[in-house]
This record gives C-alpha cells, sequence and structure tokens, in this order.
C-alpha cells in the first residue's frame, strides 16, 4: 500500500505538471482547450508526447541519425582498417610521404590523404570517433550524476547542507576551467581516465545549479508532503517523488552536455594534453595539422570536419529534445 | 545595495580562498622535478638539494602556503623558476593583450549575438531568422581553435597568397604603439573568439525577446502608437536583456577557456598563453599567480554582474 500510493501521486502531479509546462499564467486552460481537436481523448504520458513531438522533427531525426552513424564509424573502426589496408598507427614512410617527407594529399590509395608521419588520415578519424563520443557520453554521465544528487541534496535537505554546497557550487564555477584542467592534466600527465575524471569534476555545478533551483520549488508542492504523511523518508521522497520531476530538464542538458564535453576533449588534445600518441583523436589531429596548414589542409581540415559535424548533430538533436519537452515557443509563435 | 556589495565581496573573497588552498594543494602536492630539471644533466645531489632551498621547496607544505598567502596579500606572487622574475611582472606584461582580445572579443560578440537575436526574433521563421539560427548553431558548434584555424587559413594563409596582406598571422602590436596595427593584428583573433560565443546570446536573445514581445505591455505600447522600431529596441530590449546580463556572467568563466585557445593559435603572448608554456616547463608560481589571478577577475565580474543586473531590472532587489 504504502509503495503504491506514492507513486500514483507522482503519477497524477506529472501529468498536471506536464500540462503546466507548455503554458504558464492563466490563459493555459484556454489554450490547451483550443489545441486539442475533436478527437477521442486518450491519456498519455508526457513521456509519450514528448517522444512523439521529437519523432515529427526531422531536422532532430536526421542528426540522431548522423549521431549513429558517427557511433557506427566509432565501433565499426577496425571495418576501415579491413577496407583500406591501412592500420590507423601504421607509418608508410615511402608511400605515405611525399619525397620531401611531407603529406600526401587525397588519392585512391589514401581517400583522405597522410599525415605528417604518412599514416592514413581516414582510418585515424574513423578510430578518433572513439575518444570523443567515449569521452563525450562516459564524462557526461558522470557530470550528470554528480550534479543530480548535489542537486537535489541541496535543494530538498535545505539549511546548512544547502548553504554549504551552494557555496561549494560557487567555487567550483568561478574556477577557470580550462586552466585549472590543463594544469592537472599537465601534472598527472596525459589519459583517457584523467581527462574524463578532470571534466566530470569541474562541470557538474551547472547541473546541480539548475536542479537545486528545481527542488526548491518542487519541495513545497503538496505532494512531496503526502509522501512524507505516508511516512516516506528523505531518500525515497528526494529519488523516486522528486527525482522523476526534474528528469526532463536533466535529460535536455544531458544531450546539451554532450558536444560541450566532447570539444572541451578535443581542446585539451588540442593544447598537447589529450592523449599519448600515437592514439588517434580528432583534436590531437588537428593539433599535429596545424603546422602542416600551408601544405596539408587535409590533414587539419578532415578531422575538423569529423568534429563540428558530431557536435553540430548533438546540438541540433538536443534543441529537438528540448523543444520536445518544452514546446512553449513554439506555441508562443503559433498564437 | 551596501550590504548586497559588502556580502558579495566577503563571499567573493571566501571563494578566492577555497580556491588558493585547492590551487596550491593541487600544484604543489603533486611531486615535481623542477629542482632536478633546473640543475641540468650532470647536477649532484648537491646542487639539487641547493636549489631546492633556494626555491623553499624544502620547507613544509603548510609552510609553503602561510608564505605564499601572507606574500600574496602584500602584491607579490612569488618569482618564476627560471629568471627570477617577479609573477607579477609576468602577468602585468601579459595582461594587456588579454585585456584587449577579450574586451574587444566581447563588444563584438555582444553586438553580433543580441543583434542577430533581435532580429531573429522580430520576425520569427522568416528566412532571416532560419538563416540566423543556422548560422548561430554552426559557430556555436565549432571548437574555437578550428575557427581560428580556418580563419588562418582562408583569410591570412589564401588571401596573402593571393596578394592582399590584410590579416597577419599572429603578433601583437601595443596599442599604444600604433592603433591601426593593434586592431589588425587583433582582428582576427576578436573574431574567432566572438563568433563562437555569440551564439549562445543570439538563441538567448532571440527567445527572451520573444517571450517579452508576447506580453500586454508590448501590445498597450504598439496601441498607443509607438513606432514599432522603439516598441522593440526601448520596451521589449531592455526586459529581454536581462537572462542575456546573467549569461554573460556565467560565460566569463568560459571566457578565459577560449582565451587561452585563440592566444595559442595566433601566438599572442597574453595571459592564457603564459600560463600554457609555463605549465609546458612545470613553473608552478607562474600556474598557481595566473589561475588565482583569473579566478579573483571572475569573482569580480561576477559582483559587477550582479550590479548591472540590477540596475536592468528594478524588480530584482539586492540582498
Amino acid at each position: 500500500m504504502n509503495a503504491e500510493n506514492p507513486k500514483a501521486e507522482t503519477l497524477r502531479e506529472d501529468v498536471e505538471h506536464a500540462e503546466r509546462v507548455p503554458t504558464t499564467g492563466e490563459s493555459a486552460g484556454a489554450r490547451t482547450v483550443a489545441a486539442v481537436p475533436a478527437k477521442k481523448i486518450e491519456g498519455r504520458s508526457p513521456w509519450a508526447l514528448a517522444w512523439d513531438r521529437l519523432r515529427r522533427d526531422k531536422v532532430a531525426m536526421i542528426s540522431l541519425l548522423i549521431i549513429v552513424l558517427i557511433a557506427l564509424m566509432a565501433i565499426f573502426a577496425p571495418l576501415f582498417t579491413a577496407w583500406t589496408g591501412h592500420p590507423p598507427n601504421e607509418q608508410y614512410h615511402s608511400t605515405g610521404l611525399t619525397l620531401n617527407g611531407l603529406p600526401k594529399p587525397p588519392s585512391s590509395t589514401f581517400y583522405l590523404g597522410t599525415d605528417d608521419l604518412g599514416r592514413d588520415v581516414l582510418v585515424r578519424i574513423a578510430y578518433g570517433a572513439r575518444i570523443s563520443l567515449l569521452v563525450g557520453v562516459i564524462a557526461t554521465l558522470i557530470t550528470v550524476a554528480i550534479g543530480v544528487v548535489v542537486g537535489l541534496a541541496a535543494g530538498f535537505l535545505g539549511g546548512l547542507v544547502d548553504t554549504a554546497l551552494a557555496r561549494l557550487i560557487d567555487v567550483v564555477l568561478s574556477v577557470p576551467f580550462l586552466l585549472v584542467a590543463i594544469a592537472l592534466v599537465s601534472i598527472t600527465g596525459p589519459s583517457l581516465t584523467v581527462t574524463i575524471l578532470v571534466i566530470g569534476f569541474f562541470s557538474w555545478a551547472s547541473v546541480a545549479r539548475i536542479v537545486r533551483g528545481q527542488v526548491l520549488s518542487l519541495r513545497e508542492r503538496e505532494f512531496v508532503e503526502a509522501a512524507r504523511s505516508l511516512g516516506a523518508g528523505s531518500s525515497r521522497i528526494m529519488f523516486v517523488d522528486i527525482l522523476p520531476n526534474v528528469l526532463a530538464q536533466v535529460i535536455v542538458y544531458t544531450t546539451l552536455l554532450i558536444p560541450v564535453v566532447i570539444v572541451v576533449q578535443a581542446t585539451l588534445s588540442f593544447l598537447g594534453l589529450g592523449l599519448p600518441p600515437p592514439t588517434a583523436d580528432w583534436g590531437g589531429m588537428i593539433s599535429e595539422g596545424q603546422a602542416y596548414y600551408r601544405v596539408a589542409w587535409w590533414f587539419v581540415l578532415f578531422p575538423s570536419v569529423a568534429l563540428v559535424i558530431t557536435t553540430l548533430a548533438f546540438n541540433l538533436f538536443g534543441d529537438g529534445v528540448r523543444d520536445a519537452f518544452d514546446p512553449r515557443t513554439d506555441q508562443l509563435l503559433n498564437k | 545595495m551596501i550590504r548586497f556589495l559588502i556580502r558579495r565581496t566577503l563571499l567573493g573573497i571566501f571563494v578566492l580562498w577555497l580556491i588558493t588552498m585547492a590551487v596550491f594543494g593541487l600544484f604543489y602536492v603533486t611531486p615535481n622535478n623542477v629542482a632536478r630539471t633546473l640543475a641540468g644533466r650532470q647536477a649532484t645531489p648537491a646542487t639539487i638539494h641547493l636549489i631546492q632551498e633556494r626555491l623553499g621547496l624544502d620547507q613544509p607544505l603548510w609552510k609553503q602556503y602561510f608564505d605564499f598567502v601572507g606574500n600574496a596579500l602584500h602584491g607579490n606572487l612569488g618569482y618564476d623558476y627560471y629568471h627570477q622574475v617577479p609573477v607579477t611582472t609576468i602577468i602585468a606584461q601579459a595582461l594587456p593583450i588579454t585585456v584587449s582580445l577579450s574586451l574587444g572579443a566581447a563588444i563584438l560578440w555582444m553586438i553580433i549575438g543580441v543583434g542577430n537575436g533581435v532580429i531573429s526574433a522580430v520576425r520569427p521563421r522568416s528566412i532571416a531568422d532560419r538563416g540566423l539560427t543556422v548560422f548561430s548553431l554552426v559557430f556555436y558548434s565549432m571548437p574555437t581553435f578550428v575557427l581560428g584555424l580556418l580563419f588562418l587559413y582562408f583569410l591570412y594563409f589564401k588571401l596573402t597568397l593571393a596578394g592582399y596582406d590584410w590579416f597577419p598571422a599572429g603578433g601583437y602590436v601595443p596599442l599604444t604603439d600604433d592603433p591601426a596595427q593593434w586592431a589588425r593584428s587583433l582582428i582576427l583573433p576578436w573574431f574567432t573568439l566572438a563568433l563562437v560565443l555569440a551564439a549562445t546570446y543570439t538563441r538567448l536573445t532571440r527567445g527572451s525577446m520573444l517571450d517579452v514581445l508576447s506580453e500586454d505591455y508590448i501590445r498597450t505600447a504598439r496601441s498607443k502608437g509607438i513606432r514599432e522600431r522603439r516598441v522593440v529596441m526601448r520596451h521589449g530590449l531592455r526586459s529581454a536583456l536581462t537572462p542575456v546580463v546573467t549569461q554573460f556572467g556565467i560565460d566569463l568563466g568560459q571566457l578565459i577557456g577560449g582565451v587561452v585557445v585563440t592566444e595559442t593559435v595566433f601566438s599572442l603572448p597574453g595571459l592564457g598563453k603564459t600560463s600554457i608554456d609555463a605549465i609546458n616547463q612545470q613553473d608552478l608560481p607562474v600556474i598557481v599567480g595566473i589561475v588565482l589571478f583569473a579566478s579573483a577577475a571572475v569573482v569580480l565580474a561576477n559582483i559587477l554582474v550582479d550590479v548591472v543586473y540590477a540596475v536592468l531590472d528594478p524588480r530584482v532587489r539586492l540582498h
């Protein structure tokens, strides 16, 4: 009994919340009525509604397709080696470099040209996608996990906990992130784990701030009181009752955070603090290509294009997800 | 207002104190072999010990920390390991470059960002709106160094090859030497930094402007017969700018990252490039000094942003 009631309460609250999200203010009722055509009314969860909207968003769907393709490229990177016959770190000193020892332009042997050591740029881009996606996704998940827990605790527990955590958020937000990250990586030595941890450690604060703000208003609502009167403990209320209500925002933020993290990772690599060579990653390739941009444009251009397409796809998809959960801007325009 | 300022300043000092501890702890606790490097390849242990003693590295950590904070409070951030130049001197030399770069870029990105946002919001779903939305999203997705390299390739390398020597590849000319050359040396870095950041502002201004323009008081203003231009600029923009100002405060921290990258790409010897060089040489006092200085700048700027916020939006009470 105890287990069922709060859930029902949350569900009802969810529906209520979803109705409230699209429109603010008094006109909510009027607009909802106007928007519903004379059709059989069926109950749909906000998640189903959002998914429905997202599916109809062409740009978001195309971006999702591109993301999937890039992910496939990363997973099946060895296939590129099989196709071209070039392992990612193999240096072709005789066929892959000109007589002066410079990179060779795109040709039928090296589809996207070679780099300064005579390695195949195409194969290295495929392998580089692994690093970008891996760091992008894992570091984002760590960031969001820390941010959500801290935000929930600060917002819900209040009092001294809140004061301490809020100050901590302020401190982390005012640290010049990239500078400290660079300094840290230079001390510990570059590696995948360090990169992920550094990004996670410095980015959670903005997530925590958003979640905290939401929780501060949610905890005053009736359903929290109801849950408490049913005897639910703090952690149960936080994670079972309140968390689902901030989840939509967290998901939106997560999708938009991934491209940011990918850029940060590439930037660290660009500054020479990415992964130890010869591991292929996009930022590192661009950094190596930088010195050759006058004589070998392909060396710097193709990894850059790969990087920008990836972040652009994630950003467009993230925008779609946000619009799906919060179609307010659209409704403003349709008035 | 005064109470608010005092409170924020105290909080800022507290934040800075935490940062000194964190930075100091991180950088000085980790083992480093500066003394070894400095001593050269054939150094005897005695020489290394002597160097450690001279740099104060043989002292217990807490003593190093208190010396550091004590000196910092007297405006002395220590001396760099290699040439014994005061860190404050190094910062003072690099600062004008970084300030020139970020101030110019900030003005540019505010104009581009807010301007495009207003154009988008006034005619939503027009070709201009869609074009600007795509434009800003592309730049938003572009890492600073990629944009910088694109500029270098097309606007410096290709144009110069074609005989138009308009943009230099890098280097810095002080403003006091030659204002025209100063602007010329910074124009590519300005745009590099500004375009990436402007995108956020375009999106933000567009969204908040759309919200504001659908408010009742805007309808009132229009029905009073005020010209559309004035309605948008005076009545709309002012309240639409509040979230933009908040974002500006948040971005100041991020700006430092962009500055580091831009200065590296265009080889401008500002704070960013200096710190990267210091990091590569493990020159701890310089790293710590710059990180601390940059944090202080962010903290200070955030206080200023809060004040501007209150001026723009009288509903905000500072307490």
